[in-house]
């Protein structure tokens, strides 16, 4: 790790925090999950910036990005790309689809039917493409960032639990605080600001970062913390069901990352506290009978008052 | 459902050896009690199973093993003569531990393994009681525990798997004691055996013939330990009763037939000096005693001849407490009978013996001389005569007292008693032979008398009148020293003697007094911890009248409280925070007073943050404290120095 990376991830959130007001938690989170190699989700109401955020983060990272809106009549072949007989050639020749990109923005994701939205996973999941009996891998880095009206929306496919488990984090950006949306109004045009900005990263430093994560130290005391944390989501009887080992490695190595931002070579409890209600939030659902549906942060400041620090 | 899962977990490879070794451990020393078929046949076994392990082979089918089990059992069966009893069980027990290790499929044929194991440990006992037993018992126990550790655990070295069985073995070592000493004790041997138990034993017959106690000279086992009350008395007053001899046929005295006594028939005047005797097992009822004794054992009965008796054949080491006088007169008015039972003598045997009695009697001017001027004049014959005594005397024929008085004149104590005593009967003075032992040895690490087989002695005693029955000693006539310092002085080197009896070994007499010094105080507090022992430790720990009852509740409440105890320390380690979460706990501790403790969720930035609010003005030290918090708790590297940093910032830190 080289203060100089460290600079340029400070220089991220600066430079993203000034398109994005008032916003500086959700987008640090975002670099988080993007440097634990994680997707993100996006759930949130239509205009509080989810797509600015997206756009944001592939124009400072130097990323390869694409756009996908999902539709009702969206099929895989539409994300996934096709083959179509190229007549001077007579062969078939495969045309990628706008997954072959380094950042995705998965936008509306919950408005295409089931079937599409599998296609999508899938590819998050096994980072790589398989069309017409042949494997293509995907680039690397490969980020992808899903956007989600909240499913009591007409005309939506909720997302099924298993799959929100691709997704490392689910934030909500929320409406912006009042002296943030003034600012915003005064300010200049958003898509401009966008389009003026240059990279401060390569992917290449981003790979290097994502390495870095993983040599960030996690104390046998921090280990002991997360495993009550999940042990604690499995057996107090308040939701379905417990955290999963997945969601336990995902916590620890999104940890990693927030440490990381934060200049930081050990992770400590409040990393994990931090990015906690990104990680549980789309992970827990309250057992029935419980109190009425609480949002993630609320589920995750319960959780995290109940387990004490070992 | 799940248990069932549990138990039928194959063995890994690791656990299936440690259990062969525990079996090799096991069975290693009882190989020498066992048939040698037996001990072939079980190594043949584990070598067979060793084998299989490191090549990895499957284990052969179950019929064979089941045909080599009753193969086995049939061969039990046809060398004891029977299944039952200690010897054929124990051979049984072995060859299904041999067996089973061949049976290895799961958990569960582990545990019975294991549990055969545990009891062919014990079963040692059946045979050796030594110390040297009890220490390699304790060592195949280890061994089987280890191998229990290995089967609850796996992926343990074979180091780490002994360090736990130790542990285990040192944490049950309070119970022990407490199970040893206030478990109640049934009257009588803890290893109460069957009668077969009892073949080997040596020690004094109830006959003697030439060579008998020669014989016994060979071995240097321990006999009897004796402490005295007082000082020793003089070696040469140490003449331990033993089996009287009335009854001659011409080659060999036996004992006969005597009344038995309640108490002593004679009356005790004069100085008596106590000891207690530890008696090792001999299998005959003679209890030993210095001469005479003043005081019968509480378990002996007494006889008209002066023996002492047990009420039973002596089949485990017993201790009991006497008093002798070692000037006492006995059989002033003894009855005709006994005289005559004391004169009787073959007919027709030993002529030339008869004559040497009929010229004893004829003194100078050819008057005729009294008894003990007879008796005096044979032993003076001993000493003018070329008397030789020897271990290996010469072979005897039929008249066996007439060769060796004046043909061979080479013995043992054995010939010079039996010939002096048919020469003084033959002469009609009433005599017999007493066989006993005679000296000891002081251990000098421990005070014990050590009374050996090879101080196994015979002398004779004659009846005086007006004097009564006087020891005669006609060995101290030919070789005082042996009477005066001990078998060894007089042996010349050549002769076959115990090696450790010989002077030149002394180094290594000196590390054996040790060794036995050891194993007394073994034999006397572990193995002779009985009734009385515990009765006398519980009247010492101020108990008046200890009954099984109470030994019973002292014992549940130490066995309670041990593991009380055991179970509060297991659960603060438990919960004994490390060094750097203790300081940080009494960091917060001091803050409670500004209801500032910290939170049980709350990290150490959170909480920094929240303390330098609520104490402004002192944010230097509450983060310093933080930060050295944070680093040894969470930090990569944290050195003993940044600990020491924090307790002295806790220390100085005022709220």
């Amino acid at each position: 790790m080289r203060t100089q990376d460290h600079n340029t991830l400070q220089q991220v959130l600066q430079t993203a925090s000034t398109i994005i007001l008032g916003k500086t938690y959700q987008i640090r989170l975002a670099l988080a999950c993007l440097l634990a190699r994680g997707h993100l989700l996006i759930e949130d109401v239509p205009g509080v910036g989810k797509t600015t955020l997206a756009h944001v983060l592939a124009h400072l990272l130097g990323l390869e990005f694409q756009r996908i809106q999902f539709t009702s009549d969206l099929l895989p072949a539409d994300i996934l790309g096709v083959s179509i007989f190229d007549r001077e050639h007579s062969s078939f020749c495969f045309h990628p689809g706008p997954i072959f990109a380094q950042l995705i923005l998965a936008d509306e994701v919950n408005r295409a039917t089931p079937k599409a939205q599998s296609a999508l996973l899938e590819a998050m999941e096994e980072r790589q493409v398989t069309a017409e009996g042949q494997t293509r891998p995907l680039p690397e880095p490969f980020f992808v960032i899903a956007t989600q009206n909240p499913s009591h929306q007409v005309g939506t496919f909720p997302l099924p639990e298993s799959q929100l488990d691709r997704f490392l984090m689910r934030i909500a950006l929320g409406y912006p605080d009042r002296a943030a949306e003034r600012e915003l109004l005064a300010g200049a045009d958003r898509r401009a600001m966008i389009a003026g900005l240059t990279p401060v990263l390569t992917p290449e430093t981003l790979i290097t970062l994502q390495g870095a994560v993983a040599n960030v130290h996690a104390a046998p005391s921090l280990i002991d913390y997360v495993q009550a944390l999940a042990e604690h989501t499995r057996h107090c009887g308040e939701f379905v069901t417990g955290l999963s080992p997945r969601s336990a490695l995902g916590l620890l190595s999104a940890a990693r990352a927030w440490a990381l931002i934060d200049t930081r070579d050990h992770v400590l409890p409040e990393d994990i506290q931090a990015v906690l209600p990104a990680i549980a939030g789309h992970r827990l659902h309250p057992a029935a009978g419980t109190t009425s549906a609480p949002g993630s942060a609320e589920i995750a400041r319960r959780l995290i008052e109940s387990v004490p620090l070992p | 459902m799940a248990k069932a899962e549990v138990a039928f977990v194959p063995l890994s490879q690791h656990q299936t050896l440690w259990l062969v070794s525990a079996a090799i451990g096991v069975l290693l020393p009882l190989a020498p009690y066992l048939p040698y078929w037996l001990d072939t046949l079980a190594g043949l076994a584990l070598f067979t199973r060793g084998w299989l392990l490191y090549r990895r082979f499957s284990l052969p089918p179950g019929w064979l093993i089941n045909l080599v089990a009753l193969a086995g059992m049939a061969g039990v069966g046809l060398h004891y003569h029977t299944l039952f009893g200690k010897d054929p069980d124990v051979a049984l027990l072995a060859l299904f531990l041999a067996l089973k290790l061949f049976e290895m499929r799961s958990r569960r044929d582990a545990y019975v393994a294991i549990l055969l194991q545990f009891f062919l440990i014990l079963s040692q006992f059946f045979y050796t009681q030594s110390l040297l037993t009890g220490a390699t018992m304790l060592i195949t126990v280890l061994l089987v525990v280890s191998s229990m550790a290995a089967l609850n655990r796996d992926d343990q070295t074979v180091r780490q798997q002994l360090r736990v069985a130790a542990r285990l073995l040192l944490q049950a070592i309070p119970f022990m004691l407490a199970l040893f000493i206030f478990f109640p004790r049934v009257a009588g041997p803890l290893w109460g055996l069957p009668a077969d138990a009892y073949g080997g034993m040596t020690g004094l017959a109830d006959s003697m013939a030439p060579g008998s106690i020669s014989q016994l000279t060979l071995s240097d086992a321990i006999a009897f330990r004796v402490r005295f009350e007082g000082p020793v008395p003089a070696r040469h007053a140490l003449y331990w009763r033993g089996p009287v001899m009335n009854d001659f046929d011409g080659q060999t005295w036996r004992i006969d037939r005597t009344p038995l006594l309640e108490h002593l028939p004679y009356r005790v005047d004069g100085a008596t000096v106590g000891y207690e005797v530890t008696l090792e097992p001999h299998n005959r009822y003679w209890l030993f005693a210095l001469e005479m004794p003043a005081t019968i054992a509480p378990e002996g009965v007494f006889s008209a001849d002066f023996q002492m008796f047990a009420r039973g054949p002596v089949r485990t080491r017993i201790r009991y407490s006497l008093r002798s006088s070692l000037e006492q007169r006995t059989g002033l008015d003894e009855t005709a009978e006994t005289l005559d039972r004391a004169r009787r003598l073959p007919p027709d045997i030993n002529p030339r013996a008869r004559e040497l009695a009929r010229e004893l009697r004829i003194g100078p001017g050819g008057r005729r001389r009294s008894d003990a001027s007879v008796a005096a004049a044979l032993l003076a014959r001993y000493r003018e005569q070329p008397f030789v005594y020897t271990l290996t005397p010469p072979l005897l024929g039929h008249d066996s007292v007439d060769q060796f008085l004046f043909d061979t004149r080479r013995g043992f104590c054995e010939h010079y008693a039996s010939s002096f005593v048919f020469v003084m009967r033959a002469a009609g003075i009433p005599a017999r032979v007493v066989t006993g032992y005679q000296g000891g040895e002081i251990n000098p690490v421990d005070g014990y008398l050590l009374v050996r087989q090879l101080d196994a002695h015979a002398w004779a005693e004659i009846w005086l009148q007006g004097r009564g029955w006087q020891r005669v000693d006609p060995t101290a006539a030919i070789a005082p020293n042996r009477v005066e310092e001990n078998l060894a002085a007089v042996i010349p080197a050549s002769e076959p003697l115990p090696l450790l009896s010989r002077p030149e070994m002394d180094w290594l007499r000196q590390a054996r007094f040790r060794w036995e010094a050891i194993s007394n105080r073994w034999n006397q507090w572990v193995l002779g911890y009985d009734t009385q022992r515990q009765l006398g430790l519980m009247r010492a720990l101020g108990m008046n009248d200890p009954d099984w009852r109470s030994l019973a509740s002292i014992l549940a409440i130490l066995c309670g409280g041990l593991t009380l105890a055991f179970a509060g320390w297991a659960l603060r380690q438990w919960h004994r925070p490390d060094p750097v979460q203790a300081q940080w706990q009494r960091f917060s501790k001091k803050l409670a007073a500004y209801k500032l403790s910290r939170h049980p969720w709350e990290g150490s930035r959170d909480y920094s943050r929240r303390v330098r609010a609520g104490i402004p003005g002192r944010d230097g030290e509450i983060e310093a404290i933080c930060t050295l918090y944070e680093a040894l708790r969470y930090g990569r590297l944290a050195g003993a120095g940044q600990l020491a940093e924090l307790r002295q910032r806790i220390n100085d830190f005022r709220p």
